[in-house]
């Protein structure tokens, strides 16, 4: 009590800017190995990306000149580019509802206190483990117009322009199947029991209960499939590699199989301008996708 | 608007020999229990006793395994939960998170067919619906946060939410599975008294499950007692703190709870005495009841208000009684616990906070009120006679 006031004060004072020196140091030291990640990783070759998208390649691909954004007008805009984006939005509408779809009725049907349900829950979950490559050297086996066991089946024909690109799609509905039903699975548990009895007991039938309780109830793990089934979507490339080669006739070329295929070392820069071409319309339909769905979803009390 | 309320079916629920099993495991044992049309009953016990299997039986969301159920005249075994004609309010409240206050409402009249003026079931239309959902509303005092999400709502709102969504159906019966339990002490006290208010409003046949003996000492017109499975007594609250008829009544009923010891009868007749280890107690029994013969075991059962303490403060005054060792001192503000060791067990005295407190490690000596005391069979536990 006889000390000054001032000084507590002052020496509070101090220990709290030291505190906060030290809560920013710990702060940038939790954040140090994300930060080095996503540089190497993501910032940097986005760079990269950019700037070989305003360069032109020589024939090695050893010197390039400045060209500036007249390659992203040109490239933008040629026929090879629109096709792709209109190959990858056929191939989207394509997987993301049916595989979507597919993967709900699994886990509703999967969901279930039933002995031995286990181990359909692992069987339906199992394609999770598969790569794209299994999943289309699987497909090649099923559905190719020369060897495979349904190679008639006209609807699939890899052999077709025309269906050659839904054989390869259901492919990777297949392959994608595990994770939707897994997700939908932990959505469906999550609901509690006496939501479901209380609809019991007002009355509802399966089929309202689905659509007026179920379906909102998992409407957060919907919203983020079809997100990542999108991104999954506009991504596919492997699977077009294994099945198809992009033909028959350029009929499965996809954006990124565009991108990566069949470029001479001179066409870098147009890969690059294509690349962010994919770049942004992922980003801009995934933000379309928060928009529209975000208001349709109920994340819980 | 009451009279539209209030509920004009029949609504006994008999139980005759109801058996319920999960596989090897028996959850409800041959129980017979009728529920008085209108009436309270509370359905009380500790947690797995099969209180709420009781219930979800009533409700429909678990088949009969043995026996007959019925709601009003008509068996309903095997009648559909939505068919039963009943409201069920849940623990949780299971309120539909993504409907507003008035979908939640709305909910039980939407899929379900209504008999309208005794005229043949049929579905509501949408105005008859927003009557009855603002009846409801108003009934609870719900008109103002119809709009709102139950995320937007605190704990007491919700409650009543689900309360105006059992109501609203005006169902035969309301079933109510510790609709307290997830509101703060205050509230639930509140609550119980707007429940009380409630039932007495519409009249209708509510069973309660709870395992807080006040709830159903507070509410119930009656009690049933249930554990193991087994039902223990039935009777109204009153009847079931004096009269426990076995010794788990007694220890339940009651907080603290009744203090049981062994003893012998020492003498007969209508004013006995039986003694134990830690000394006499005298038995006013009452006209309708004789004690067993002079020699026999029983356990003697004394609530802690029927226990005086005598003469701490004032050592060797009294020889009579039980001679106890005072172990531990609740205060409570309007009344103290004082915990004894009798010979060996504890006692519990409940007395008002008057005057000085007993030091620890006193001896005292504990008066019994002679006409309180009950006895016990120690074999059967039930009560003699």
């Amino acid at each position: 009590m006889t000390k000054p006031l001032a000084v507590p004060v002052d020496e509070d004072h101090v220990r709290s800017r030291r505190r906060s020196i030290k809560d920013t140091m710990l702060g940038l030291a939790f954040l140090g190995p994300s930060a080095v990640i996503f540089t190497a990783f993501f910032f940097y070759p986005l760079y990269r990306l950019v700037w070989l998208g305003l360069h032109q390649q020589n024939r090695t691909g050893t010197r390039e000149r400045w060209v500036g954004f007249s390659q992203y007008a040109d490239t933008l805009t040629s026929a090879d580019f629109l096709d792709g984006v209109r190959i990858s939005a056929t191939y989207v509408l394509y997987t993301v509802p049916l595989g979507l779809v597919l993967g709900v009725l699994l886990a509703v049907v999967a969901d279930r206190k039933l002995r031995g349900i286990k181990v359909f829950q692992t069987i339906f979950a199992s394609t999770v483990a598969s790569s794209v490559a299994v999943a289309s050297v699987i497909f090649f086996v099923l559905i190719n117009p020369q060897v495979g066991y349904f190679g008639d089946v006209s609807f699939l024909s890899l052999s077709d322009p025309g269906s050659a690109l839904r054989g390869v799609a259901l492919s990777s509905v297949w392959q994608n199947l595990g994770l939707t039903f897994i997700i939908v699975l932990a959505g469906l548990q999550a609901i509690p029991a006496e939501i479901n009895e209380a609809a019991t007991l007002d009355g509802y039938g399966p089929f309202r209960r689905f659509w007026r309780i179920t379906i909102p109830l998992i409407s957060p793990s919907l919203m983020f499939l079809v997100v990542v089934l999108t991104v999954f979507a506009f991504q596919a490339y492997a699977q077009v590699d294994i099945l198809t080669g992009g033909g028959p006739a350029g009929a499965t070329e996809t954006l990124v199989w565009k991108i990566f295929s069949d470029k001479e070392p001179s066409q870098y820069g147009e890969g690059a301008v294509m690349a962010s071409g994919l770049f942004v319309i992922t980003l801009g339909v995934t933000l379309a996708q928060f928009r529209i769905l975000e208001k349709r979803v109920h994340y819980g009390a | 608007m009451l009279a539209d309320v209030v509920s004009v079916s029949v609504s006994r629920v008999l139980f005759e020999d109801v058996t319920k099993s999960f596989g090897e495991v028996v959850a409800v044992d041959s129980l017979d229990l009728e529920v008085i049309d209108g009436e309270f009953l509370v359905l009380l016990g500790p947690s797995g006793c099969g209180k709420t299997t009781v219930l979800r039986m009533v409700a429909g969301l678990e088949t009969v395994t043995q026996g007959t159920l019925r709601i009003g005249n008509r068996v309903v075994n095997d009648v559909e939960a939505k068919d039963r004609d009943v409201a069920m309010v849940f623990q949780s409240y299971a309120l539909y998170p993504h409907m507003n206050v008035r979908k939640n409402i709305e909910s039980p009249l939407v899929a379900r067919h209504f008999s309208v003026d005794g005229g043949a079931p049929r579905k509501l239309t949408a105005s008859e619906r927003s009557q009855r959902i603002t009846q409801a509303a108003e009934t609870l005092g719900l008109a103002s946060l119809l709009d709102r999400k139950p995320a937007a709502l605190s704990g007491g709102q919700r409650q009543r939410v689900a309360l105006a969504r059992a109501i609203v159906s005006r169902p035969a019966a309301f079933l109510m599975d510790e609709p307290l339990s997830n509101l703060d002490a205050k509230l639930r006290a509140e609550t119980r008294l707007e429940l009380v208010e409630l039932h007495r409003k519409l009249g209708t046949t509510i069973i309660y499950v709870t395992h807080d003996q006040v709830e159903a000492m507070t509410m119930a017109d009656r009690i049933a007692v249930i554990s193991d499975g087994r039902l223990q007594q039935v009777g109204a609250a009153q009847e079931v703190y004096d009269r426990p008829s076995n010794l788990f009544v007694a220890h339940f009923m009651g907080s603290p709870p009744m203090n049981t010891f062994e003893a012998t009868v020492a003498g007969g007749g209508r004013e006995g005495e039986v003694t134990g280890a830690a000394g006499r107690v005298r038995i006013d029994a009452g006209p309708a009841i004789s004690l067993p013969p002079v020699g026999s075991r029983v356990v003697v059962g004394v609530r802690p208000e029927h226990l005086r303490s005598q003469g701490h403060g004032q050592q060797g005054r009294q020889q009579e009684g039980l001679r106890a060792r005072v172990s531990a001192v609740e205060w409570l503000g309007y009344e103290r616990h004082v915990i004894c060791d009798v010979a060996g067990r504890t006692i519990t005295l409940r007395e008002p906070a008057e005057g000085q407190a007993p030091n620890l490690g006193e001896e005292i000596y504990l008066d019994v009120v002679a006409n309180h005391v009950l006895l016990f069979d120690p074999a059967t536990s039930e009560r003699i006679p």
